[in-house]
């Protein structure tokens, strides 16, 4: 009698667990499922309740955020400041990673505590004084006849995410580059190879799941970024999500709902897209970083 | 070592760190600096006219209620979107990790979702859940409490900071979530057998087995939580309600930026900015004291 008592107790867990684990879920799927079947909709279908289904698959919304509302363009911009940060992120930190890792010098102490310091310094602080110096510089600039620089320019933008991503990046890439045996390095000095050739021809593959890593934290992280974008650049070139915002504040005088679900599936699907196809990779990297700013 | 060995061993180094620390050293220590010189400084920005003021602008600070308020609205989002969100995430790893759980992997891959939409997908997001009138939460709600009087989950000005707390706890729940259920699988089975064997129940085993051995874990997140949600506060602010309605969201760096920007007072801005920075470390060193306690090994 007992047993059957305890049996039903623990179903009853059992399915109180599994409702509250499908409510959030449900609360995480039903909203972002929402903006996708909104993006279709027709912009007279917002008016009454939000739950009915599109009439049709009303697919001019996303020609009209594309052309109208520069998503397009936003979507290239972003496209380019994302690529060229890896890239500069890339080149940067794992040759400095390594070495930090692997080699005692003068001053390395100092810049191992420096870079473990930057984990602290957030962007959002220091956004105000970046803006300012790139204002000095193309004042100064164009004191001496040329055009200005550094504001407006994607280029300024990616060398800036790369370097506040500093920090994070080389924490995780030394991390696994301590792990590893000396004994390859000293394998192949025997065979005759230099410092460089052994950093990339040995050293940079055995990094390599921890560089996917890397790559993916940034990826998300660059694409999704708006604060320094939106201070950097001021005038037409910006990224998607700072075009987004601006769409939310037309949307709010003009009421084109189905450009802004339209602008915010454009944002969305390629981090969505990444994220279904690596999803493992990123849960697990989670417990080599165990940090985020 | 031979001279020439040595010399290509320095070049080796230098050519690799060097890049990395010019970068960090201009757009990192430089600007850090800068916010502590500027706060010192009355400084109306474009104008050339900075004038050292010593501690002036702090002064000023201490008097300023707007400040104040951001004050309270910044703490009072930081503990409630802490708390629940610690509480929640420990709790739901904890049965997702000890229970056999049918579609645990479904449940993970969901979870996290949040975690990678941009700030702005989000505040769009809740904005169309938060709509007075055409709303998704409105909409749910009035099949209960009829739509005569909507309630205004951005417009009120009691409720908005509420509306905010949810929204940050929606997106940060996955990520600890993942991160707890990692560290969880490290907790020998052993221990939770033998508990099992003593009569333990579940909620027991929780507090005396889980919590105890993944502490560590738990005190370092708790201090980077902090840390980024005085930061994600003022993101999910500015462009959810941008500081309103009437100041009622108003957090520490939605102000410091009004003041830079908007205002044009740059060196007040930078005076809030420092204060902020002291207040988070102290914030977090506060936290680290009081959560230590003896490592347990197993």
């Amino acid at each position: 009698m007992k047993k059957k008592k305890e049996l039903s107790l623990n179903t009853l867990y059992r399915i109180f667990i599994y409702v509250v684990l499908i409510t959030l879920a449900i609360s995480i799927i039903v909203p972002v499922g929402w903006v996708f079947v909104a993006s279709i909709k027709e912009n007279s279908e917002f008016y009454g309740s939000p739950w009915t289904m599109p009439k049709g698959f009303y697919f001019q919304n996303f020609i009209d955020a594309f052309e109208k509302a520069n998503m397009g363009a936003y979507f290239m911009n972003s496209v380019i400041v994302t690529a060229l940060a890896l890239v500069i992120l890339l080149v940067v930190a794992l040759p400095a990673a390594y070495v930090l890792a692997r080699y005692r010098f003068w001053g390395s102490k100092l810049i191992n505590t420096l870079f473990m310091g930057g984990l602290f310094i957030n962007v959002n602080y220091i956004v105000v004084p970046i803006f300012l110096m790139f204002v000095d510089a193309d004042t100064l600039i164009r004191k001496i006849g040329g055009d200005g620089f550094f504001l407006n320019n994607l280029f300024v933008v990616a060398l800036v995410y790369a370097a506040t991503a500093l920090p994070f990046t080389i924490y995780l890439l030394s991390g696994f580059f301590v792990t590893i045996p000396r004994d390859y390095e000293e394998a192949a000095y025997v065979d005759g190879s230099g410092y460089f050739r052994t950093m990339i021809k040995i050293m940079m593959p055995m990094a390599m799941p921890s560089i996917i890593t890397v790559i993916l934290f940034n990826f998300l992280s660059f694409w999704n970024e708006y604060v320094i974008s939106m201070t950097l650049l001021t005038k037409d070139a910006k990224t998607l999500p700072v075009g987004l915002m601006n769409l939310m504040q037309a949307q709010r005088a003009a009421a084109n709902y189905g450009q802004l679900y339209a602008g915010l599936v454009i944002v969305m699907l390629p981090t969505l897209i990444l994220y279904i196809m690596v999803q493992k990779k990123l849960t697990q990297g989670m417990s080599l970083g165990g940090l985020k700013g | 070592m031979s001279v020439k060995k040595s010399k290509a061993r320095s070049v080796f180094i230098g050519v690799c760190v060097i890049p990395a620390v010019v970068l960090f050293v201009i757009f990192m220590l430089v600007p850090t600096f800068n916010v502590f010189k500027m706060s010192m400084y009355k400084w109306g920005g474009f104008s050339n006219s900075k004038t050292f003021v010593g501690l002036e602008n702090f002064k000023t600070l201490m008097a300023d209620s707007n400040f104040f308020r951001s004050f309270q609205n910044t703490v009072l989002l930081v503990v409630c979107v802490t708390v629940v969100t610690m509480a929640l995430s420990l709790i739901f790893a904890a049965i997702i990790s000890r229970e056999k759980i049918k579609g645990e992997n479904f449940f993970r891959i969901i979870f996290y979702i949040p975690n990678i939409l941009s700030v702005v997908v989000i505040s769009a997001i809740f904005s169309a859940i938060y709509d007075p009138t055409s709303g998704l939460l409105n909409s749910i709600l009035g099949i209960f409490r009829g739509s005569d009087n909507p309630i205004l989950w951005l417009g009120d000005q009691k409720i908005v900071i509420y509306s905010l707390v949810i929204a940050m706890i929606w997106q940060a729940i996955g990520y600890y979530m993942v991160m707890y259920m990692a560290s969880m699988a490290s907790v020998p089975e052993s221990l939770y057998e033998s508990a099992d064997m003593e009569g333990a129940g579940k909620i027991q085993q929780f507090f005396s087995i889980t919590l105890p051995l993944i502490w560590t874990n738990i005190r370092t997140t708790l201090t980077f939580f902090i840390i980024s949600s005085i930061n994600l506060s003022f993101q999910f602010v500015k462009v959810l309600t941008s500081g309103g309605p009437d100041g009622s969201t108003e957090v520490f760096l939605s102000y410091m930026y009004k003041q830079a920007y908007t205002n044009s007072s740059y060196g007040y801005g930078m005076a809030i900015g420092v204060v902020v920075f002291l207040f988070s470390f102290a914030l977090s060193a506060l936290v680290n004291f009081v959560t230590k306690r003896e490592p347990l090994e197993f």
